[in-house]
């Protein structure tokens, strides 16, 4: 079929500026569907400024972009329905309980109630802790909550940044088991991590960011 | 990676500031010495040649002033709202009339500040009262403060883009705003009746060669305001072109960075 | 989803949040009331108190206004939920509708508080006659209030030294609500010997503020929390 062979993200030498400092310096980037991507690099070299300009959140100061067959300057807004994006903060409402996150965060795509619930399965969230306020949990529960938002957003591009942070072992192969899932409904994902060892177990492909460009496009695993 | 600045508008305005040291073309020289004529005159007119009033004496020389700056004072904020809306309109959008919009805002402050220190210097000497509490008074002393917040909004930071569409709505809002307070304090001092609070400018019967001052007045400020936009704002431009090369040279700079690691 | 939907969904979260959180019961609340005491503290006579009732009402309405937007916004920024808001592609002008009518009800519950206090603290008296006018001044001044209230709210969130911005920007904003709804006010009460018809022409003006910043902020809500 002819939209499997269009990406899913198309960057054209990108160039994205935080008040006047230039946190995406050039980014050219190409991004099938059906990908995994892991985003390597240090702090500060622009992982997060990629998925929120990926997001629709960060308008391009120079070059072109394509995300989800969406215009990335004069069609942001299309954009930004079909990602769901979670970064560094969660997202969440820390007065309401995970139910209540999720049935929000569902509603403003229109989920189904069932459509909630099997989100807050997804995520193990579904006995004790669906009632907890939000900011009675820990962090790692938090970002499961958080997941499970974005689980119910049924996104066409998964953003995720620093995802396995705080996460123990268990809740990260859960992680990796719903974004496979994910990908397998469709979906592409594309992660920002520190962590080395998943890009063997998890991503399709590497791309290592640094000085707000994304380098040395490696093949399959680390 | 080259270092050609992005979009047509950004090159034609810096190519648009003659003369790589100042903003000064042949036309605004000719209209800074016709300002400078027009003030001169005003100088000599309103402080010696007219004469001074019946009723308040000396003392209304100052109107020349106060009057001259307040009405520049407003043209400058219809300039203002009306870059402000040329810029939301067409969405190609030339950086130009954000920077317009913002150059008078700056200089509007100034007059404004000027206006409202004159006047009440003149309720003051021919009345006894720094202040009264009528619209006109009370919606300048508004304008003065909605134009503070309008530059704070400019301040914010952010790319060139974000602050002028930004800026550009707090100045629509501003348009709403004003014409309100205007109206809600004329209604609220129309209830109270007390003889002594009114429009006070239309208690001085100005003729003949005071109404001529008057009018240099508002042509002579008119004439400097006019003078001071096309500088400012085209230090405005430099200023922008000045980050536009900056971000060429940070950009280099954070592509190292992935060099050198 | 219609900009009414979001709107309903948003204002129905903000609610629960505060039904959680209780922060405008327990802190803004007891804020107002202290204003108000501190008003009696500093104008120092029975006479003038009950005469500027209305006055003083609206003033601490405005106070609180300021808390209880930062307290709005606050919400939203804490865990970046306003950015994934826009991220989840809602309806600008959904989340304004919506958090205006989550702030006016609080701003609802706010007033009512104000009146009882004046009439305890200040002995206003609050008459039959009046009471159509006074409900309608509140119900009015209280939509004006919200919309601006959210409309600059939204954009002072956010970004560090942008909370200082909200005052500067907002009390200009609100000085015809408040002139015109002490003066419906005073009518309503009969303070300062004002007839009730005399406040009227007042609520007319409150409804065209409220209508301008009504379409205004639906429209330039969106403009203000872009990057």
């Amino acid at each position: 079929m002819d939209h499997h062979a269009e990406p899913v993200v198309e960057l054209e030498d990108a160039v994205v500026v935080l008040g006047s400092f230039p946190a995406l310096a050039g980014v050219d980037l190409v991004v099938a569907r059906g990908e995994i991507l892991l985003l390597r690099g240090p702090n500060g070299a622009g992982k997060t400024t990629l998925l929120r300009l990926c997001a629709g959140l960060l308008p391009l100061a120079r070059g072109r972009g394509h995300v989800a067959g969406c215009d990335l300057t004069t069609q942001r807004d299309a954009v930004r329905a079909r990602v769901g994006l979670l970064g560094h903060a969660n997202g969440l409402y820390a007065d309401l309980t995970v139910a209540e996150n999720v049935r929000f965060w569902g509603a403003t795509v229109g989920a189904t109630p069932g459509e909630v619930d099997a989100a807050l399965d997804r995520m193990d969230l579904s006995r004790r802790l669906a009632t907890v306020p939000v900011n009675r949990l820990s962090a790692g529960q938090r970002r499961r909550t958080a997941l499970a938002c974005l689980v119910a957003r049924r996104a066409q591009l998964w953003l995720l940044d620093e995802p396995h942070a705080g996460l123990d072992a268990a809740g990260r192969d859960e992680l990796d088991a719903t974004l496979r899932a994910a990908v397998g409904s469709g979906a592409t994902v594309i992660v920002a991590s520190h962590e080395l060892e998943r890009a063997g177990s998890l991503a399709t492909r590497v791309v290592d960011v640094v000085g707000g460009q994304a380098l040395a496009l490696r093949g399959e695993g680390g | 990676m080259t270092a050609v600045t992005a979009g047509a508008s950004e090159s034609t305005t810096t190519a648009s500031v003659r003369g790589a040291t100042g903003t000064g073309t042949t036309f605004t020289r000719w209209l800074g010495a016709a300002t400078l004529v027009a003030l001169g005159a005003l100088a000599v007119l309103g402080l010696v040649v007219s004469p001074a009033d019946v009723v308040q004496g000396e003392s209304v020389r100052i109107l020349y002033i106060h009057v001259g700056t307040v009405w520049v004072a407003y043209v400058a904020f219809i300039v203002t709202a009306l870059s402000s809306a040329a810029y939301l309109w067409k969405r190609t959008t030339s950086l130009t009339w954000d920077r317009i919009a913002g150059a008078s805002a700056e200089i509007g402050v100034v007059f404004m500040a000027v206006t409202l220190f004159a006047g009440a210097l003149w309720g003051r000497l021919s009345w006894g009262a720094f202040w009264v509490w009528d619209a006109r008074v009370t919606t300048t002393a508004f304008l003065f403060i909605t134009y503070i917040g309008y530059l704070a909004v400019r301040d914010l930071g952010g790319s060139h883009r974000q602050r002028a569409r930004r800026s550009a709505v707090v100045a629509l809002l501003a348009v709403l705003e004003i014409p309100l307070v205007h109206f809600s304090v004329k209604l609220w001092r129309s209830v109270h009746q007390d003889a002594s609070v009114g429009d006070r400018t239309s208690d001085v019967t100005l003729d003949g060669l005071m109404l001529f001052t008057l009018m240099l007045a508002l042509g002579a400020f008119t004439l400097l305001y006019a003078w001071w936009l096309l500088h400012r704002q085209r230090v405005l431009a430099m200023r922008d072109a000045l980050d536009d090369k900056g971000l060429d040279r940070a950009l280099a700079e954070r592509r190292t960075e992935g060099v050198q690691s | 989803m219609s900009t009414w939907r979001t709107a309903l969904l948003i204002a129905m979260k903000d609610l629960r949040v505060e039904a959680r959180s209780r922060i405008v019961l327990v802190q803004v609340l007891p804020f107002a009331g202290l204003v108000m005491v501190l008003f009696a503290f500093a104008l120092d006579s029975d006479t003038v108190l009950e005469r500027v009732s209305p006055g003083l009402i609206w003033m601490a309405t405005v106070f609180s206004l300021l808390i209880v937007v930062q307290r709005s916004f606050g919400v939203e920024t804490a865990d970046g939920a306003l950015d994934a808001l826009r991220v989840a592609g809602v309806r600008a002008s959904g989340i304004f509708v919506g958090k205006a009518i989550a702030l006016a009800a609080q701003l609802l519950a706010l007033e009512v508080l104000l009146t009882v206090l004046a009439v305890v603290l200040y002995r206003a008296e609050l008459d039959a006659d009046g009471l159509v006018l006074f409900v309608t001044t509140v119900l009015v001044a209280t939509c004006g209030l919200a919309f601006v209230g959210t409309l600059y709210g939204g954009l002072a969130a956010g970004a560090k030294g942008r909370e200082t911005l909200l005052p500067l920007l907002l009390f200009p904003v609100v000085a015809p609500v408040l002139i015109g709804a002490t003066r419906a006010t005073e009518a309503a009460l009969g303070a300062s010997g004002a007839a009730t018809s005399e406040g009227w022409p007042w609520v007319a003006l409150l409804v065209v503020f409220a209508a301008l910043f009504g379409a205004g902020g639906t429209l330039a809500f969106g403009s203000l929390i872009e990057e």
